[in-house]
């Protein structure tokens, strides 16, 4: 499956051998016009608010560029933690992604290939964790880290992540190795390559499309985690992202200001990094969860 | 190879899933559990309750109210989404001028990450200073106070959910769309069959591998969609925009911290899921699916 523009031939439903007619047009393009529009409505009235002075979000009045500023963002970047906890962010997501990617691609590998004892309890907890409930890992997880030391460490969190991450992201790498003819792997073996080896050379490069949607997943998953993010890191150091934002707009207080602009920081980089990349996205979810 | 696969697998997942099995069998709060304050440490001191738990909150009239608008929240919003998301994959699935620019307006939601954009709608609902308000009282209205009522904070909390849901649904159904060989709408149309037969004959036939994938992914997502209610309204106000999976996560970690009561309601969530998804396989096994 894949997700290219309009070949050369004419597809879906137009209408006969002629043009649409005037009519057709104006709604289906009012209607496009419009869905667009609520999509990016919010987006757009986030950045124009960031944008406003100091106390700009007291109101509602569409000021667009005159008397705007960067003040917000200043003081975003000087005056509060969020450098801090973008900093943090960083580590932990890159962390889970390297490791998860890792993780799951191996895993992923072994369950495409190998028949072991315990084969199917495997397949079966890759499956259900799809859908844990952030509640039942959560408080194990808790205790287990506070067992150990972890709580408000970063490798507590990103191993808390690839709890969330490895599971799902093995599940796709397994169906897109599936795809992979088994040939390949027994010419690598015969070329005189270990399993690991035949798996490291020869599989992975060409596995590469499936490892950026997994890589992609398994950072998503960190960078815009809540739950584990709020209960884990307690001191003001070592928030996240996701954790942090609250302090901007809590029940009594809130600086709208403050909170716009970091969205924005926090939305940009990885609305670039979604759009490169979402193509192969969901044919990877959708080749992971139907090739079973 | 296979070896550290299990291993990782049962660290990672079998253990703590173990564990909060156990946990929720028993009576562990947080004043019965073990801890270290400084150098003194106190060892846990909770017990076995055996069933005592679900018991507890099967029978609670919470319960069932938190499972009801959990249901209904998961189907509004994934109905909205498949209906949504299928609407404008078959509008945007056919030549026409401006085609990528509306495909890539459209699919922008979804860049952006749920923290965020639940930050960005609790600001719009704002009672004072969100725009929408603005908007009613520009058109002659008065303002609503979104997040303070029951009822509208529930039609609050899906539509942020639908806006950013549909763009994953569809672009998933436009991949399904192009996957559909263009010669079955051809020879349809010599057949003289009009496009509603050939939207029930073909396309809805076409699609039903990825729809069947999509609709159960995004039901659990939806399910368990924790960072939108959690950030918007933190479940209120009361209690009632609050689902399962935050209902379990504050009864861990806000209050007398009620690990085993929290750890039974994530068994139960849990169960809720595996049961639908098997039902699910099951159904689409009888039209012939081999998923």
């Amino acid at each position: 499956m894949s997700t290219v523009t309009a070949g050369p031939t004419r597809r879906g439903r137009a209408r006969g051998r002629g043009e649409r007619s005037v009519g057709s047009s104006i709604l289906l393009h009012g209607t496009l016009v419009v869905a667009s529009l609520v999509a990016l409505f919010p987006i757009v009235w986030l950045i124009l608010t960031s944008l406003k002075p100091r106390d700009g979000w007291l109101s509602t009045e569409l000021t667009f560029f005159d008397n705007s500023s960067l003040g917000n963002y200043a003081r975003v970047l000087t005056e509060t933690q969020f450098p801090n906890w973008l900093l943090n962010s960083v580590i932990i997501a890159g962390l889970t992604t390297v490791i998860g990617v890792f993780l799951a691609s191996t895993t992923g590998y072994a369950v495409s290939r190998f028949r072991f004892p315990g084969y199917r309890g495997v397949m079966w907890m890759l499956l259900i964790t799809q859908m844990f409930p952030v509640a039942i890992l959560i408080v194990p997880l808790y205790n287990l880290m506070a067992g150990l030391g972890l709580l408000n460490q970063i490798p507590g969190l990103v191993i808390a992540y690839m709890t969330v991450a490895v599971p799902f992201c093995a599940w796709m790498m397994k169906g897109y190795f599936d795809s992979i003819p088994r040939e390949i792997d027994q010419a690598g073996m015969i070329d005189g390559l270990t399993p690991f080896g035949t798996f490291w050379r020869v599989i992975l490069p060409l596995a590469r499309p499936s490892i950026a949607v997994t890589a992609f997943y398994s950072f998503m998953t960190a960078w815009g985690e809540v739950a584990y993010a709020s209960v884990f890191m307690t001191g003001e150091e070592t928030r996240t992202l996701a954790a942090g934002l609250q302090q901007f707009v809590g029940q009594h207080w809130s600086d709208w200001g403050l909170l716009t602009a970091s969205a924005v920081l926090i939305a940009l980089p990885a609305a670039v990094i979604f759009l490169l990349v979402q193509r192969h996205l969901v044919a990877g979810l959708t080749a992971g969860a139907t090739k079973s | 190879m296979v070896a550290p696969v299990i291993v990782v697998t049962a660290v990672l997942i079998g253990w703590p899933l173990v564990r909060g099995v156990y946990l929720s069998l028993t009576d562990a709060t947080e004043a019965t559990m073990g801890r270290t304050i400084g150098v003194n440490v106190i060892p846990s001191s909770y017990e076995f309750v055996g069933f005592g738990n679900y018991v507890d909150i099967l029978t609670s009239g919470l319960f069932w109210e938190k499972l009801i608008w959990t249901v209904g929240w998961t189907v509004a919003c994934v109905g909205l989404h498949y209906g949504l998301g299928l609407g404008l994959a078959l509008l945007l699935n056919r030549k026409m001028r401006l085609r990528s620019v509306y495909r890539l307006l459209l699919i922008l939601p979804w860049a952006v990450p749920p923290f965020v954009a639940a930050f960005i709608w609790r600001y719009l609902y704002n009672s004072d200073y969100g725009v929408i308000n603005a908007m009613l009282k520009a058109a002659g209205l008065g303002a609503v106070g979104w997040l303070d009522d029951p009822t509208t904070a529930k039609i609050a909390v899906i539509a942020v959910n639908v806006w950013v849901g549909v763009p994953f649904m569809m672009v998933a159904m436009l991949g399904g769309l192009q996957s559909i060989p263009g010669e079955l709408y051809e020879a349809a149309e010599v057949d003289g069959a009009t496009p509603w037969q050939r939207f029930r004959h073909i396309t809805v036939p076409g699609l039903r591998t990825v729809s069947s994938t999509v609709v159960l992914l995004g039901t659990i997502w939806t399910f368990n969609m924790f960072p939108l209610i959690f950030l918007i309204t933190g479940g209120g106000p009361g209690s009632s925009t609050e689902i399962l999976v935050t209902y379990a996560y504050r009864e861990a970690f806000t209050g007398i911290r009620n690990y085993s009561g929290s750890a039974a309601w994530g068994v139960i969530i849990l169960l809720l899921l595996v049961v639908l998804a098997l039902v699910y396989r099951r159904a689409l096994r009888k039209q012939g699916e081999v998923w």
